[in-house]
């Protein structure tokens, strides 16, 4: 092999471990962030760090992270699931509305039937996206309404009040073990086991395949339309699942739950560190992102600032992680041609 | 390895030879390596590979393909040549299970097949390696290469150490390096083509098909593709090679198969063939390739480049270009040459010294200021960069001359309609309708169209990134005239970076080469030749007349 070779070879070895080692870090690079904010109003306020307090930003961030994890499998094979605000707000109110109407109804019943209604909707958004081949975006912004206005028409003016829960469900959004609420450790290990099958199986796999490059993964025969309708459908099972969390949580449920979360998922998704045009990023990233928004939030109220700039401070993250990948892929590109430069023959 | 009817001096294949029989030794261990351990896939019947009768193939009302056949023997490399639209692409996609053919007979192995899907013809044993590369960016190599079929561990999880492991082992044999647990993004074409090779070799394919795989690759990367394909022919290999460059044809391939308008034309030992039976047979009449007059009244400087460095990218570039001549820019890519095409033009910032255009300087970083001193850029990659290809043919060419075209602060439909008619008349685009979308033109007529679009703008420097890229051979003839006319009777200055030597020697009244982002040679239309470019390119041989001497005072080392 002449030296041309060796030289071209080694073009291609050392810039591509900086590009793994910078995208690795954005992804780690969230919990830094977390943390300094933390410490930061710590600093000037103690009390954020109350057991109270803690227990609220964790049961918070706990439904954004869990409807993340559906999110950031729609979005890695670039799609995006916005029905999730109105999928919750369904399941909330039908799965609490059972223990009015079906008298000591066991609560693995209401959950499976909150999972149920969310699966519906997801099957109906991933039918269309996928089979019929029109953009997500459009159909879940569709769905956002319809699904918000079937909510409504049930509801009527009527709601679905604390007291008429039973105990144990109530009991879910609020026991914890030393200062963590159970259900956050058990929406942590469902977002555990959602980031290693998303990396660890080939279903998983296929969608980063997708999102990465729709026309190469037609080429090799990847099931597009199959994995795009699983994911849609597993997002919306997902919001089914997070409404009923969210109904124990709360208590009081009407035909408002959950307005708006679609869009706070998709920034906590994406200053997760998941790449808006897909390929790339992790359910933890992404339930990161969520913990990252839900802190913000409350450390903005501890420091005394007015929670109606707690929309503003999520936009400005956003348009932050956003400029930060862009720069980052800019900066890469351009150190990456330099080296792949100076080492040509 | 058979040179056809070409004289075996007049083209750098002999020194490629020569660097691959001196490679034999390495080569042999890896063959072998290779027939180990090919399982049943490999397994070879007695008859031919793969045998494709009378496919046919339509899209609506277009016939993409009439009569299509192939037929492949074991151990050969077998050409397929024809003009953009010929059907080759068509076939190609049959073969990889994309298309189903509408009627006709597929034999592989001597069974007759139907390959309804990428898995199909995956299972058949044939590897496709697409012409548009079909890279994951954010998969790492080793998931790019097993992307479907990765090897699985218990409980069906992906076992990303045995897949990490065979790529090494496939990566070793071809004798390149690249580490499977990289990510694909900022792999070079030339890398992502081995990655490829190495899933048809993953495969165990005994059938590889090559979908146009030299077009984006310097002339070195191109020695190196074809070692890897000679090396897995004499393994018994069949290749199907679709090329645009005859050259290169003759220089690796046995037989070849000529299509033209969806139909086969001729199957033929390369032997006794030279290329114009190849040229003529492609496109059914005589093409009669006039060679560049050396150029008739050269004018005043209209391009001034001084001491133009951009750091890591190209240092202290220095050149000239008169009104009525055509300068050409060779050398391998990654050279340079576009990265200071692009400097010119403002579209990447310069670190250090002046462009001016007709004695007025140009701002660093502005394709503002260079529009309007009458310079224009038709870029390498015409439908990412040269053309809105979801717009309309008429506004694409009105769109640089919007500001001729306007009436009271708005644009009027008729004025730019009747400005697109003339230039569209003028070039001779073949459109259906001028309303229609850039995207329905063939490859060629695109090209046109951005040159339309610069033309309509009256330009004095005219700056073409590989002008006939993925253009077939009668509208390739068609833009070196359109050209050549430009300068020698509209005395536009053309700055022209090329690939294709047999292009650069056509074309350039003077052709500049570079090498590690410095200019290392320049010869006039006299002294140039394929072996003198190569050899200044490459840095090989240092006594070339014409070399640029790059040890002057001043000189930053890249």
């Amino acid at each position: 092999m002449s030296s041309q070779d060796t030289a071209l070879i080694q073009a291609s070895g050392s810039p591509q471990r900086l590009v793994d080692t910078v995208f690795r870090l954005r992804e780690y690079g969230i919990i830094v962030v977390l943390i300094v904010f933390i410490a930061v109003t710590t600093g000037i306020q103690p009390r954020f760090l109350g057991q109270q307090n803690i227990k609220f930003v964790l049961l918070n961030a706990t439904i954004y992270a869990l409807l993340a994890l559906g999110e950031t499998m729609v979005v890695v094979s670039r799609q995006m699931d916005l029905s999730v605000g109105s999928v919750l707000g369904l399941s909330a109110y039908v799965s609490s509305d059972l223990f009015g109407q079906v008298h000591g109804i066991p609560i693995p019943v209401v959950f499976l039937v909150g999972i149920g209604i969310g699966l519906a909707c997801g099957v109906v958004n991933g039918a269309i996206t996928a089979f019929a081949r029109v953009p997500g975006l459009v159909v879940t912004l569709a769905t956002l309404y319809i699904i918000r206005g079937v909510d409504i028409s049930i509801i009527g003016g009527g709601e679905v009040v604390a007291s008429s829960l039973p105990a144990h469900f109530s009991a879910i959004g609020s026991d914890s073990v030393v200062g963590v609420p159970y259900i956050t450790i058990c929406v942590a290990i469902i977002i555990a086991i959602g980031t290693y099958s998303l990396r660890s199986f080939r279903a998983g796999r296929e969608l980063y395949a997708i999102g990465s490059n729709p026309e190469a993964a037609r080429l090799v025969g990847i099931p597009i339309a199959r994995r795009v309708f699983s994911a849609y459908a597993i997002s919306g099972a997902i919001a089914g699942l997070a409404g009923v969390i969210w109904a124990s949580f709360y208590g009081t449920v009407d035909s408002t739950a959950g307005t708006g979360y679609e869009l706070t998922v998709v920034t906590a998704v994406v200053v997760g560190g998941v790449a808006i045009f897909g390929g790339r990023g992790s359910a933890a990233g992404a339930a990161f992102g969520a913990l990252l928004l839900s802190t913000i939030a409350t450390a903005l109220y501890a420091l005394g600032v007015s929670p109606f700039w707690d929309p503003a401070f999520d936009g400005l993250l956003l348009v932050l992680a956003i400029t930060l990948d862009r720069g980052i892929a800019l900066r890469l590109a351009e150190v990456m041609r330099k080296r792949t430069f100076r080492h040509e023959p | 390895m058979t040179v056809g009817g070409l004289p075996p001096d007049n083209s750098p294949s002999s020194l490629q030879r020569v660097a691959y029989e001196g490679n034999r030794g390495p080569g042999g261990a890896v063959q072998q390596a290779v027939l180990d351990g090919a399982p049943g896939l490999g397994e070879k019947a007695p008859g031919p590979p793969l045998i494709l009768e009378h496919a046919t193939k339509s899209f609506g009302a277009v016939h993409a393909l009439v009569d299509g056949n192939i037929e492949l023997h074991w151990g050969e490399t077998h050409g397929l040549v024809g003009e953009n639209g010929a059907g080759k692409s068509t076939l190609v996609k049959i073969l990889a299970g994309v298309h189903m053919p509408d009627s006709g007979r597929l034999l592989v192995n001597g069974r007759e097949m139907r390959l309804d899907g990428p898995a199909a013809s995956r299972a058949a044993g044939i590897a496709v390696i697409h012409q548009e590369a079909s890279v994951f960016p954010d998969l790492s190599v080793a998931e790019n290469v097993f992307i479907g079929r990765e090897p699985l561990r218990s409980g069906r999880r992906i076992d990303f150490k045995t897949m990490n492991e065979e790529i090494a082992v496939i990566v070793e044999r071809l004798g390149v390096r690249l580490d499977p647990r990289r990510i694909a993004k900022g792999l070079s074409v030339a890398d992502q083509q081995i990655m490829e090779i190495a899933k048809a070799l993953s495969l165990n394919a005994s059938i590889i098909v090559m979908d146009e795989p030299t077009a984006a690759l310097s002339a070195h990367e191109v020695d190196r593709l074809f070692e890897i394909v000679e090396l897995l022919r004499r393994e018994g290999t069949a290749v199907l090679f679709i090329s645009h460059r005859l050259q290169e044809v003759f220089d690796i391939c046995q037989r070849v198969t000529v299509m033209r308008d969806g139909r086969h034309v001729f199957t033929k030992p390369l032997a006794g063939l030279v290329a114009d039976d190849l040229v003529q047979a492609m496109v059914g009449r005589e093409v009669v390739d006039r060679s560049a007059g050396a150029s008739q009244q050269i004018g005043d400087v209209v391009l001034a480049v001084e001491h133009l460095s951009r750091e890591g990218v190209f240092t202290d570039v220095s050149f000239s270009v008169h009104s009525g001549e055509i300068v050409v820019i060779a050398g391998l890519v990654g050279s340079g040459r576009s990265e200071v095409a692009r400097a010119i033009f403002g579209i990447d910032r310069r670190d250090a010294g002046s462009v001016s255009v007709k004695g007025r300087p140009l701002r660093s970083g502005s394709p503002t200021d260079a529009i309007a001193a009458g310079v224009g850029f038709v870029p390498e990659d015409r439908r990412q960069q040269g053309l809105v290809m979801a717009m309309a043919i008429d506004r694409n060419i009105a769109l640089a001359s919007h500001d001729h075209l306007k009436r009271k602060g708005l644009i009027w439909g008729a004025l730019e309609r009747g400005f697109a008619a003339d230039w569209a008349s003028r070039l001779r685009l073949k459109y259906g309708k001028l309303s229609g979308n850039a995207s329905t033109l063939s490859g060629g007529n695109q090209q046109k169209l951005v040159l339309a679009k610069w033309l309509g703008r009256n330009p004095s420097l005219l700056i073409i990134d590989e002008p006939t890229r993925g253009i077939d051979v009668a509208t390739k003839a068609e833009v070196h005239r359109l050209l050549e006319r430009l300068a020698a009777e509209e005395g536009v200055a053309i700055l022209m970076i090329s690939s294709e030597l047999p292009e650069v020697l056509r074309m350039g009244n003077r052709t500049l080469v570079m090498r590690e982002g410095r200019l290392a040679a320049e010869f006039s239309h006299s002294e140039v030749s394929e072996e003198r470019i190569v050899a200044a390119a490459t840095g090989q041989i240092h006594d070339a007349p014409g070399l640029v001497t790059t040890d002057a005072p001043g000189h930053r080392a890249p």
